[in-house]
């Protein structure tokens, strides 16, 4: 399989601030990639340097074959992109925003018609399409702009938390597209989300991004393994340090208010580690989910670390932080 | 010749779209006739009794006051990239594989387009102001006013391209247009000015432009026809030239 992203210790630093610190990614043809982390930690910096809207401090990215600094238009020619913020004219329909994406981008009229037809049903906005835009909701905006990114058939789609602000059911149509879109048409795919149950279900490999690097990378299921045994959350006084001594703790780390550690076996030594830490507020066992992953790894929760809110806060922000 | 091909498919892309958006906004329609029409009632009016070169000053100030509303319009129409970049619709042009040059040309054809259904309006408007006008005149007066347009148009685009507040842009773009208003001798006549005032009329591109208006449309010029609009040829490449450089290096 030919790796169709591949970076080799990109960086982007702004003044003293390392946005995206050397990471070095290999994204394969047809594979949906996640990178999961909180707001700020360099996902859409990333994704604009791919999508050469900002060039690369150093470091090198290659997007479907072509140089992102020497080869922009081929490799703008080849990508789709879903901007985290709203990014269509209001005062255009639905439809004559595609048509505008259809023109910048070059697709023939006769396909374009096809496939604005097509992709205004797959985001049920059919009924809607010759409304002006500012009449349609968050999530309908979210929509159309998913249909734009599709428009002119890229090879790889830079989708930035495409179902931030959409409903659990559009969540679940948008998914089961992405994931048809990269099984069947061989689209490669890299989202950035901060939804740990949308990574889950859509990524085949996940890599988590903190302070702009990679902390780890692999498939879900990996990451999860990778804690091995049963997360024990325990609120109170706990001395970490004796905890440690114990054989079947793994790891042991403080997060946030609580204490976060990973056990063998928790129904078997749940009793003897409680002897150790003495009483406790509160205690809770489960098996890893990547939120633990992201937890373990990064000492927060992931959306604790998410200070920027939903999608229409980052409406009104973006309205008032670029004044 | 296809990168050719992928350009004009663009600046018409653009041009499409601002077209669009002015219908649109019936608002803008209406404040772009409104000011001028008031500028000639009230102010030629009240002036009405100074005959300046043989007509009227309702009359003589009509070709200024038609080449002020094109400059206003034109300069203005740079404020909307910074509210496209503010809706983020410019990231969404900004990331197509298309040249800057050719979003340029159809942000400056479009706007331009603007300002020329404008004129239209104001050209019908002073047939109610005692103008009357020939098919040449009015195919003079249009090259002029599109000359006008497209250097005024690149200059906002390209004040709107490094200013990320309207605010900004208000009093810079102010700052440019009122002093190339005032010096044109839109609304008096440019013989016989005091010593300090001659030389700045005289450097003043928009002073071209309002006398070649003023000879197509009354006859009555300070200079020669052909040499207006070379002048104003030659602004209007050079703004467009610089409109477009600002534009390329736009963040």
């Amino acid at each position: 399989m030919r790796a169709q992203i591949r970076t080799g210790a990109i960086s982007k630093h702004f003044g003293k601030l390392k946005a995206v610190d050397r990471v070095d990614l290999s994204i394969n043809e047809g594979e949906v990639f996640g990178l999961l982390g909180p707001n700020g930690a360099g996902k859409t910096t990333l994704i604009n340097m791919l999508s050469t809207l900002s060039k690369p401090t150093e470091g090198t990215a290659i997007v479907n074959g072509f140089d992102v600094i020497t080869q922009s238009l081929q490799v703008r020619k080849s990508i789709g992109i879903v901007f985290q913020e709203p990014s269509v004219d209001d005062l255009l329909s639905g439809r004559e925003n595609l048509e505008l994406h259809g023109l910048l981008y070059g697709v023939p009229r006769e396909l374009r018609r096809k496939r604005i037809k097509e992709l205004m049903e797959l985001v049920d906005l059919s009924d809607r399409a010759d409304d002006p835009v500012k009449t349609y909701s968050g999530g309908m905006r979210r929509r159309l702009e998913i249909a734009r990114g599709l428009l002119h058939l890229p090879k790889v789609l830079f989708l930035d938390e495409p179902t931030l602000g959409l409903d659990p059911a559009t969540r679940e149509v948008i998914w089961n597209y992405i994931k048809s879109l990269a099984k069947r048409g061989g689209v490669t795919i890299l989202l950035t989300t901060h939804y740990m149950e949308e990574a889950d279900a859509l990524c085949d490999r996940i890599a988590i991004i903190d302070h702009g690097r990679i902390v780890v990378l692999g498939t879900p299921r990996e990451l999860k393994e990778k804690l091995g045994g049963d997360v024990v959350m325990l609120k109170g006084k706990v001395n970490l340090a004796r905890v440690r001594k114990l054989r079947f703790v793994k790891a042991a780390r403080k997060a946030n208010s609580e204490v976060m550690l990973t056990i063998d076996h928790a129904a078997r030594n749940l009793q003897a580690l409680l002897k150790v830490t003495g009483r406790v507020e509160n205690v809770e066992v489960r098996t890893p989910t990547l939120n633990d992953v992201f937890l373990h790894y990064t000492g927060r929760q992931i959306r604790e670390a998410d200070a920027e809110g939903g999608f229409f806060e980052r409406v009104i922000r973006s309205e008032t932080v670029r004044a | 010749m296809s990168w050719l091909k992928d350009d004009l498919r663009v600046v018409y892309a653009i041009w499409l779209r601002e077209i669009k958006v002015w219908q649109r906004e019936k608002s803008r329609v209406v404040g772009s006739v409104l000011t001028p029409i008031l500028w000639l009632a009230v102010f030629g009016s009240g002036l009405s009794g100074m005959n300046v070169g043989g007509v009227g000053y309702q009359q003589f100030i009509y070709p200024g006051i038609l080449a002020m509303s094109i400059l206003f319009t034109s300069i203005f129409f740079g404020v909307y990239i910074i509210w496209d970049r503010k809706i983020d619709f410019l990231k969404e042009v900004l990331a197509a594989p298309a040249s800057r040059t050719a979003v340029f040309f159809g942000k400056v054809v479009g706007g331009s387009t603007d300002a020329m259904l404008q004129a239209t309006l104001l050209l019908v408007v002073g047939v109610f102001f005692g103008m009357h006008f020939t098919i040449l005149q009015i195919v003079l007066a249009y090259v002029v006013l599109l000359l006008l347009s497209f250097a005024t148009v690149s200059i906002g685009l390209g004040i709107g391209s490094q200013l990320s507040s309207p605010e900004g842009f208000s009093m810079i773009s102010s700052f440019v247009i009122w002093p190339m208003f005032f010096l044109s001798g839109a609304l008096y006549p440019i013989n016989n000015l005091p010593a300090w005032l001659g030389p700045l009329v005289a450097i003043d591109p928009v002073t071209y432009g309002v006398d070649a208006l003023r000879g197509v449309l009354l006859g009555a010029s300070s200079f020669p026809l052909l040499l207006d609009i070379g002048v104003l040829a030659a602004f209007t490449a050079v703004m467009v030239a610089l409109g477009g450089f600002l534009f390329s290096r736009m963040k």
